[in-house]
């Protein structure tokens, strides 16, 4: 009993991040019709930014032990400037030329930045990993036989709190209203006098905000930040964000969650090495079976 | 209700040029397909001025035009003296043009409450947007008891409500209406005509495309016959609604 509760909170962490990043994949879907498969780049930078940061700390202050609130504060900072900062550049650069372009133009693309980015990476770093300083306060809590570590519950928590964020950010605000305004339809947002070009390029800095806070998070319960990092998370956050309806924020949220738990209890039941071969054969199901997703719109009213 | 809108136009253009939209030999249309051949035409300020035509006239490519949705291969687009042509479609609706497309467009998975926030999306003044809130619900007191609901679970007279309501909330000096009568019940299409009136009779110019002509014809001051992309007849209404031409092609009598 207590290892499937202990498989139930790792699959509530792992599918934390994956929601996380699926919300960015389904937001620039939403606006662009378009996967962004550099997205999970814009984590693995973040990562980088926060490592970086943290180190810098740790080079040169001691704020890292006497005040680690505030490192992880600016890490976490860090990281989502740099990947929005990042986002804002490929839409400018890599997507936005392309926007009448046939839909496979931009796909391929997005391809091209997210190999651009992890090999920029790779030679920066000569393939090696970014080890975290040590900042996060060892220990954990034990609820009967079941422990936690603190890092876990942090991962936990930040994921939620991100999640929450950006959901109320797209329902409450009048950005998010125009986001999912330019999400529905382009013209008449236009006709309402929205700027249809910056509301996009807002749906990409939202997503890459919470890309990057999420890589420095995910990076620090790690312990490191290499430049393959994104790539496994990002098709991973693809799949649940397809699993739980492309477009579909509360989906990419649920579709994170249930690939999360799916995963934890395939390495229990068929052993670890299943683990990523369960992802995709939910990803094939579900695109037979149910391409729209648990939450998505049956039909695509865009020609 | 105040008359918003009013005070902008009708006084300080009104002394520069009468003309409050002027289109110039006008081509415009999608790819390769021109759907509209050149037209020229006017609407002054105060008017209502109906565009009726056939299925594929142009009707909507001229207001798509206009509102800057597509851009003009050749000619000029003047509102209130200024150039219109090659502005950005939210650019224009900031200069005081308002366009309800056809088929409405609400945005169905937005709330009623948002689709009328999502009109007034350029204005600061949350006092005046509240005003015209509550404007919209007395001119349309049904969209105000669904406030919170999607706008998809509307019926299709609500829809049009709502994309006229959503319209105002800009506060065009200019509104653009494209087909309101479509789809909808003659009762609901009186309804609709009327507040199209009392809309004008406020201050809002209004530029008309309609294939129910006679209804068109009955509300409008001045119109336009649109045939494959040109200006087959320009006249007052009660001209039009005379011609034999008229009465035979689009009012449907023998």
């Amino acid at each position: 009993m207590e290892q499937w509760i202990q498989l139930t909170i790792d699959g509530i962490t792992l599918g934390g991040v994956y929601a996380c990043i699926a919300l960015g994949y389904t937001l620039v879907y939403g606006v662009l019709r378009m996967i962004n498969f550099a997205h999970g780049e814009l984590f693995m930078m973040g990562a980088f930014a926060g490592v970086y940061t943290l180190q810098g700390f740790q080079d040169h202050t001691s704020l890292n032990e006497d005040l680690p609130s505030l490192t992880i504060t600016a890490a976490i900072f860090m990281g989502i400037v740099v990947a929005v900062v990042l986002a804002v550049l490929m839409e400018r650069i890599a997507y936005r030329p392309l926007r009448h372009a046939p839909r496979l133009a931009p796909l391929i693309s997005a391809i091209g930045v997210s190999i651009f980015l992890r090999n920029v990476m790779l030679r920066y770093t000569n393939a090696r990993r970014e080890v975290y300083p040590d900042v996060f306060p060892d220990g954990s809590i034990e609820i009967g036989d079941v422990s936690v570590s603190y890092i876990k519950l942090f991962l936990i928590g930040m994921s939620i709190l991100f999640m929450v964020g950006l959901y109320l950010f797209i329902q409450r605000t009048k950005t998010g209203t125009a986001i999912r305004a330019v999400a529905e339809d382009r013209d008449t947002a236009a006709l309402m006098g929205i700027d249809v070009d910056r509301t996009i390029v807002l749906t990409f800095v939202a997503g890459a905000a919470l890309a990057g806070a999420t890589g420095v998070c995910y990076g620090m319960y790690v312990g490191n930040a290499a430049a393959g990092m994104g790539f496994i998370p990002g098709i991973k956050a693809f799949t649940a964000a397809v699993l739980g309806g492309i477009g579909s924020v509360p989906g990419a949220m649920l579709g994170g969650y249930f690939l999360g738990l799916s995963e934890a209890y395939t390495t229990k039941l068929f052993g670890a090495q299943y683990k990523d071969v369960v992802a995709f054969v939910l990803l094939v199901a579900v695109l037979i079976f149910r391409p729209w997703g648990f939450l998505g719109k049956r039909e695509d009213r865009r020609a | 209700m105040t008359a918003n809108g009013s005070d902008v136009s009708v006084i300080p253009h009104a002394a520069a040029s009468s003309a409050h939209l002027e289109v110039e030999d006008v081509v415009s249309g999608y790819g390769q397909i021109m759907a509209i051949k050149g037209i020229t035409l006017r609407v002054d300020t105060g008017e209502i001025v109906a565009l009726i035509g056939a299925n594929g006239a142009g009707k909507s490519t001229t207001l798509r035009t206009v509102s800057g949705l597509l851009r003009p291969r050749s000619g000029r687009i003047t509102f209130e003296g200024q150039k219109l042509d090659s502005v950005a479609p939210h650019k224009i609706v900031a200069r005081g043009i308002s366009h309800v497309p056809e088929g409405r467009a609400i945005f169905s998975q937005l709330s009623v409450r948002e689709n009328l926030e999502m009109g007034a999306f350029q204005r600061k003044d949350k006092g005046g947007i509240a005003e015209d809130m509550e404007r919209v619900a007395v001119i349309f007191p049904r969209l105000r008891e669904r406030m919170k609901q999607d706008g998809g679970t509307l019926s299709g007279g609500e829809q049009q409500m709502l994309a006229i309501g959503r319209a105002l909330m800009a506060r065009p000096r200019l509104l653009l209406l494209d087909e309101p009568s479509m789809g909808l019940s003659p009762v609901l299409v009186e309804t609709i005509f009327n507040t199209i009136i009392d809309i004008n009779r406020a201050g809002t110019t209004i530029l008309l495309v309609e294939q129910n002509a006679s209804m068109a014809l009955q509300i409008a001051s001045r119109g336009y016959v649109l045939e494959s992309g040109t200006i087959a007849m320009e006249a007052t209404a009660a001209e039009l609604r005379a011609s034999d031409r008229v009465r035979k092609t689009y009012l449907g009598e023998s």
